[in-house]
């Protein structure tokens, strides 16, 4: 197997982008890539999507965006998995490369959440769920998320309010990124009076429904020339899976298949836990940071609603989480989402992050992307080139 | 979406009907063709007497279309007492009567209709059980 590195990202900032279409939004940050990359051939294109279909009626997006991008003919193909469809196509492109069968592919996350209201967007993102016997019989997505986190309060006896300090601190971070959706602070006594959406989960706990793309090129790390110092080099990029129904599942509160794909990419990358300089985890609810924390094998859930207090998880603290504001600050773009993380991860090893959310001197980058309540899980680790 | 849907259900929807594994007494609600505990295929219908108690619950204020005009409304996890973990509504019931542990029962409800034309859904709801001390009878001492 070959060694692989990420060369090229590109973005575009993830907003309500009533003025563009799904094949622009993808184009966008697919040419912004290449250019970074200063490449203008690929000889493959994977793309991470979870609704074009049910939402703008168009699918066989890898033959439309290659064809908008300019790269027609090249092969192309679209990876769903839930909120997990960005990173599972970054996963598709690492093995292609990986595997020698390519010598530069791009992937390319994005989602166009705004082409209905609110109501038809639930249903859409409900099906990532058990169609039959979850969604069918009323449960939305948030809903999933706040079974889990009623249960989790009554087990540990923990209050609401505890899980404020997530929001806040992807909110003060995602502030400084100009490319996040949200730009402004929030306040604990605001977090505290937000609008119950599916209780205990409120408005705050929850990220943003929003449209964005997200690209990268990757090719293998022996093509890169030395002057390269802005390449990353992917040292895992694992994938777990779960029981898709929370009710089927034999512990509730365990994020299995976080575990299994946190475990398998710290043994490819030869890391442990306190190893990882910073982590852009899937805060898509609050609940999920702490119990992602814990099943990635960094601390108990109750442990992570701790140190949030203490700064531990600040910029400056022993783990920074979601520095560029995370799915909470940033928004979450479904599909586009886990390949965000992995741009978001490479600007910080080449140190080009906005000066206050710079983590400094990072040597190791951890991103999670998760699909449904956890159902899909990928775990990337990246390593800066720069700094070894 | 069409009627073989609803139809293809009709045995979970209205009798509870999972699976037993043959093998190591497994569980399933829907059935499985392969257990989930030891893979064995052997795997027999059983229908569940639809008694359960609240394991986990969330009241829902916002919703898709289809259940927009029922909010606030309650979900919960229950797990059976005579088989698995299910999820579904509850009914006949107050938003702040609703509590982990709570003893419910099966009931066939309305779920939704389709648009002014479509089909009616319904299927299994749970209701609380009341104990004969829940209605303050009077006691003759």
């Amino acid at each position: 197997m070959k060694k692989v590195a990420v060369i090229g990202i590109g973005q575009v900032p993830v907003r309500e982008h009533w003025d563009k279409s799904l094949r622009e939004l993808a184009a966008e940050a697919l040419l912004n890539a290449l250019q970074d990359a200063n490449r203008d051939e690929i000889d493959g294109l994977y793309v991470g999507n979870m609704l074009s279909g049910t939402l703008s009626g168009q699918e066989h997006l890898g033959a439309l965006i290659a064809d908008y991008a300019g790269l027609s003919g090249v092969e192309a193909v679209k990876v769903e998995a839930a909120c997990a469809s960005g990173a599972a196509a970054f996963r598709q492109g690492v093995i292609a490369v990986a595997g020698g069968l390519k010598k530069c592919v791009a992937v390319v996350g994005v989602e166009k959440l705004t082409e209905f209201s609110g109501r038809y967007t639930a249903s859409a993102l409900a099906t990532a769920a058990d169609s039959d016997f979850e969604a069918s019989v009323g449960l939305t997505f948030v809903g999933l998320n706040a079974l889990v986190m009623q249960r989790f309060m009554f087990e540990n006896n923990v209050s609401k309010i505890d899980f404020g300090n997530f929001p806040l601190l992807a909110h003060r971070n995602g502030s400084h990124n100009p490319n996040a959706m949200f730009r402004r602070p929030i306040t604990l006594e605001q977090y505290r009076k937000a609008k119950v959406i599916a209780d205990p989960i409120n408005l705050l706990d929850s990220s943003p429904i929003a449209d964005g793309a997200a690209a990268v090129i990757i090719v293998p790390l022996e093509d890169i020339e030395n002057s390269d110092k802005r390449a990353a080099e992917v040292l895992a990029c694992e994938t777990g899976t779960d029981y898709i129904a929370l009710h089927d599942r034999p512990e509730l509160l365990k994020l299995k298949g976080v575990e299994i794909s946190a475990k398998k990419a710290f043994r490819t990358a030869n890391l442990q836990p306190k190893d990882i300089s910073f982590f852009e985890l899937h805060d898509a609810f609050s609940i999920m940071t702490a119990l992602s924390l814990e099943a990635s094998g960094f601390m108990s859930a109750t442990e992570a609603l701790n140190r949030v207090k203490d700064g531990y998880f600040e910029i400056r603290g022993k783990l920074p989480i979601s520095t560029m504001g995370g799915l909470k600050g940033r928004g979450h773009p479904v599909g586009a989402t886990g390949v965000y993380q992995i741009v978001e991860a490479v600007t910080q090893l080449r140190a080009e992050a906005p000066e206050k959310i710079q983590v400094k001197n990072p040597l190791y980058a951890m991103t999670q992307n998760i699909g449904g309540t956890g159902a899909t899980v990928v775990t990337t680790i990246l390593k800066n080139i720069r700094l070894s | 979406m069409d009627i073989p849907r609803y139809w293809r259900l009709k045995n979970q929807r209205y009798r509870l009907e999972g699976a037993v594994c043959q093998n190591c007494g497994h569980k399933s609600f829907p059935p499985r063709m392969v257990c989930p505990q030891c893979k064995s295929k052997d795997l027999k219908s059983v229908r569940f007497n639809g008694k359960g108690i609240v394991y986990s619950y969330t009241i829902l204020y916002q919703t898709s279309e289809r259940y927009e005009e029922y909010v606030p409304y309650i979900v919960a996890l229950i797990d059976l007492e005579d088989g698995p973990r299910i999820t579904a509504q509850l009914t006949d019931i107050d938003l702040n009567q609703v509590k982990i542990g709570m003893p419910v029962e099966m009931v066939i409800r309305k779920y939704f209709e389709e648009g002014e034309t479509g089909p009616i859904v319904y299927g299994y709801k749970f209701r609380p059980v009341f104990s004969r001390q829940d209605f303050s009878e009077p006691t003759i001492k």
